[in-house]
């Protein structure tokens, strides 16, 4: 992967064609021995590191590019920016700590345990803080939840932009993560002071200088939302709120503030900066929807894609890919590989998951004909994943997030793949 | 078998799982009963060994009987087991309370509780005027947003862009798009300046309030905004959102059984990529794709007769017409100047856009084209009479702001020395 991209795109294209010329009829005999295995290796002979060379480990250097990157021109600062998840190398659903996208509004902080509160305050019986040894003695659970921001695939509303599934469909990541369910904290603190429940909010705020304040409905606050410290089994990274996020399952990544400091029950939503400026859908018509929370179905092949070319040339090939739904369970991924005449139904990787990735696979035979990859999710309620053709005749193209249309590979005889839109 | 016990108890919490443990349960009572027979068989085979054997066939009855219980509860337990494969089981319910955490003190409520609702709750006394703010945003924000509120380079624009909200690309500022005052007030107030949140006064906040309005034209010079009459202030787009109804408008019709075969009659591209992203190395960099789509398939749907055909009928050899172009610098310079020519034209007859135009830019004066209006730092240059050569163009595009501080330019520059030599190349290749 890494050497073929090297030297520029053009060197790609070439070695992606020499490679696919070389391997017209799939595996090819050997011609002569590979001295890989006649050979005496290095590796075979001289011993390698030794324990505590590295106390905490990295990938292999092999592994180097697989790392998160942003698009420079999105934003204006780095500070206030995000980046994308390496999607298209990765395989299973769990998303490591370290590749696992990024979004900041005022840069990420280094807060302490020690320096840690939670305040609960508000409609509620009696405030409290909690330090981060208090939220230890709680009862806590375990589960794995993708975190997706509104505005993935953002940037393709008016038409196919970004060459890349990690640009395209990277703002998402899966993790576990074990935390204390709010109501917990929220019963600790009593909530007889407020009143009737169906009318009640939790506005939830970081301790960074963005505060990234957001109102959440008190039957959510009180049915799933997580106050999460660890993630896959081990401290969120900086960068993901060290040491406590808020973890909102199945509803968009900008609700699960980070370093996570304080929550307010209140009798209306703030209406905070996030919630009506940013993070609001503006439709054709000018009308904008607000508190579009819940992240819809969707699905994206990862492999191949434009940074995963076919390079075996024809034979088998595993198509594979993620599907996701904020209302629950993945039931079904279909996958065309003609622009949407003609559909399979893949094979998911893991069932069961709710509000989590779910990985599919379609395992199939490549003739080396063009194709136009897709993949269309359905999920426990029965919603199907929409066309962009579908999403724009109702909301027109003026939107920003909550884009969970198909997305279209077209691979071409030579394997390499390109973002592309489709009649 | 004390294994498969497990492995019947276990799921008990699970969906799916529960049939299969249902499936092995029945499976394990049969070799369990298996096992007994053929105990008793060899009972009667081995009499030196009966008591042995009459021993552990007790044993495997006693299991039986035992996985018979474990039955009835699996299935006592059918309806009453949550949803889902490996769910955390739920953390359990407390009548009283852990007695963990303490109480929060009225200064530390003062201190953190300062959000205010678009009521007006929650804000502190105080007031500002719109010349006071013009101050304070000139010295706080307007590095940022602009002396007007325009916003710089990327920077969020906070005035004007009234109307713009049907366009392709609305212009969603504090005056054309934001319903509440009380949001904008919450925001500077607290996340603002950037890099020195929470550092205003509340009076100050005020000010940068009115501020902002003003250059909206939402209030006229004369205004002072107060916690008085800040509730009375109605947005120009207070009624310009609706709350989320994809329920209504989309869930249902789009919860329908979808077309799995001849969906379509063909398939044709529309739209290739308009940015082709060179993956690894530094990673990040996107150049224009010019790839137009007449060089790409159609995809038919094959005859309704053939359900069976799983490729599709393909028209035309599809390939990307980014190959084969010649790897001389100045052509890889052209390629790069795709980043720039958004808003810097060149050629014949080239003329200013957002940047000056750049023919024979090699050799020529800094800030020297006709009728465009540069920034004093090029002024400046223009008047020490430095000249654009290969070494100051580099330097200059390494990183534009910081080379010639306070230009206008918002590009971040080219990282690459590669793409730097190419496109000096490129740009020295065009004449007049």
């Amino acid at each position: 992967m890494d050497e073929m991209f090297k030297p520029s795109r053009r060197a790609f294209l070439r070695g992606g064609a020499a490679i696919a010329a070389g391997s017209v009829a799939g595996s090819v005999a050997a011609q002569s021995a590979d001295p890989l295995i006649t050979e005496l290796q290095d590796w075979a002979s001289y011993t390698g590191a030794g324990v505590d060379e590295t106390p905490y480990g990295l990938p292999i250097h092999f592994e180097s590019d697989v790392i998160r990157r942003n698009v420079e021109w999105l934003t204006a600062s780095p500070i206030s920016s995000i980046n994308f998840t390496p999607i298209h190398a990765l395989d299973g659903t769990i998303t490591p700590q370290g590749c696992a996208f990024e979004r900041h509004h005022s840069g990420a902080i280094e807060l302490s345990k020690g320096d840690y509160r939670l305040m609960i305050n508000g409609l509620v019986d009696q405030p409290l803080v909690f330090t981060y040894d208090d939220l230890q003695r709680f009862p806590r659970e375990n589960h794995v939840y993708f975190c997706e921001c509104a505005a993935n695939t953002g940037m393709e509303w008016a038409g196919a932009q970004l060459n890349g599934v990690q640009f395209t469909h990277g703002m998402i990541h899966n993790m576990e993560y074990t935390g204390v369910p709010l109501r917990l904290l929220l019963q600790e603190a009593g909530l007889d002071a407020a009143g009737d429940f169906a009318d009640k909010w939790v506005y939830v705020e970081g301790a960074d200088a963005s505060s990234n304040g957001r109102s959440i409905p008190m039957e959510k606050a009180l049915d799933d939302v997580l106050v999460a410290f660890k993630a896959n089994g081990e401290a969120l990274r900086m960068e993901h709120g060290y040491p406590v996020r808020l973890v909102v399952p199945g509803w968009e990544g900008n609700m699960w503030v980070k370093w996570l400091r304080r929550v307010e029950v209140t009798d209306a939503a703030v209406e905070s900066r996030e919630e009506t400026s940013k993070y609001t859908d503006v439709y054709e018509n000018g009308v904008a929807r607000k508190w579009t929370w819940v992240m819809d179905a969707k699905s994206v092949i990862t492999s191949p894609s434009p940074q995963m070319p076919i390079k075996h040339g024809q034979g088998p090939l595993i198509i594979s890919g993620l599907a996701w739904s904020g209302h629950g369970q993945i039931t079904r991924v279909d996958v065309s590989k003609d622009g949407g005449i003609t559909w399979d139904t893949a094979r998911l990787g893991k069932q069961g998951d709710t509000k989590a990735l779910t990985r599919f696979y379609l395992d199939t035979d490549w003739d080396g004909a063009p194709m136009l990859l897709q993949s269309r999710a359905m999920d426990e309620t029965g919603y199907v994943q929409p066309t962009k053709e579908q999403l724009r005749e109702k909301r027109g193209e003026n939107s920003v997030y909550h884009n969970n249309c198909i997305q279209t590979w077209y691979v071409n005889a030579e394997g390499i793949a390109e973002n592309v839109e489709v009649s | 078998m004390s294994k498969s016990l497990s492995s019947i108890y276990l799921p008990v919490f699970g969906g799916i799982a529960l049939v299969s443990s249902l499936a092995v349960a029945v499976a394990n009572r049969g070799y369990g009963d298996s096992q007994i027979n053929t105990l008793k068989t060899r009972l009667s085979q081995v009499e030196t060994h009966e008591g042995v054997a009459r021993a552990l066939a007790d044993e495997n009855a006693a299991r039986v009987a035992e996985l018979e219980t474990q039955l009835q509860e699996v299935q006592a337990n059918i309806s009453a087991a949550p949803a889902g494969i490996g769910v955390s089981e739920q953390a359990p319910a407390h009548d009283g309370k852990l007695g963990v955490g303490r109480e929060a003190l009225p200064a530390e409520i003062a201190a953190w509780d300062v959000d205010v609702l678009p009521d007006g709750r929650g804000l502190p006394e105080g007031s500002g005027d719109v010349f006071t703010g013009e101050e304070v945003f000139a010295d706080k924000c307007a590095s940022c947003h602009g002396d007007f509120a325009e916003g710089v380079d990327n920077w969020p624009v906070l005035a004007g862009g009234f109307d713009t909200l049907a366009d392709k690309d609305p212009v969603k500022t504090v005056g054309s798009y934001w319903p509440h005052l009380s949001t904008v007030w919450d925001y500077v107030n607290r996340s603002m300046p950037f890099g020195e949140a929470g550092t205003l006064s509340a009076d100050e906040t005020y000010a940068v309030v009115a501020y902002i309005l003003y250059s909206n034209d939402l209030v006229d010079d004369e205004f002072e905004l107060t916690q008085d009459n800040f509730a009375a202030f109605e947005m120009y787009n207070k009624d310009g959102f609706v709350i989320d109804d994809r329920p209504d408008l989309e869930y249902a019709e789009w919860s329908v059984e979808p077309c799995m075969e001849n969906c379509k009659d063909s398939v044709e591209i529309t739209m290739r990529a308009t940015f082709l992203d060179v993956t690894p190395e530094e990673g990040g960099e996107s150049v224009m794709n010019d790839a137009t789509t007449s060089d790409t398939p159609t995809f038919t749907a094959a005859s309704t007769s053939a359900a069976d055909t799983e490729t599709p009928a393909v028209s035309v050899d599809g390939t990307a017409s980014t190959a084969g172009i010649d790897p001389e610098l100045v052509a890889a310079g052209k390629k790069v100047y795709k980043k720039c020519k958004a808003c810097h034209a060149v050629g014949e007859g080239a003329t200013n856009k957002v940047g000056p135009q750049l023919n024979a830019l090699i050799g020529r004066e800094f800030g020297a084209v006709d009728g465009f209006s540069y920034s004093s730092v090029f002024k400046a240059a223009h008047d020490e009479g430095r000249v654009w050569d290969e070494v100051t163009l580099d330097e200059f595009l390494a990183k534009p702001k910081a080379y010639m501080k306070g230009t206008k330019m918002s590009f971040a520059g080219l990282k690459k020395e590669q793409d730097r030599a190419a496109i000096t190349a490129y740009l020295k290749s065009i004449g007049e």
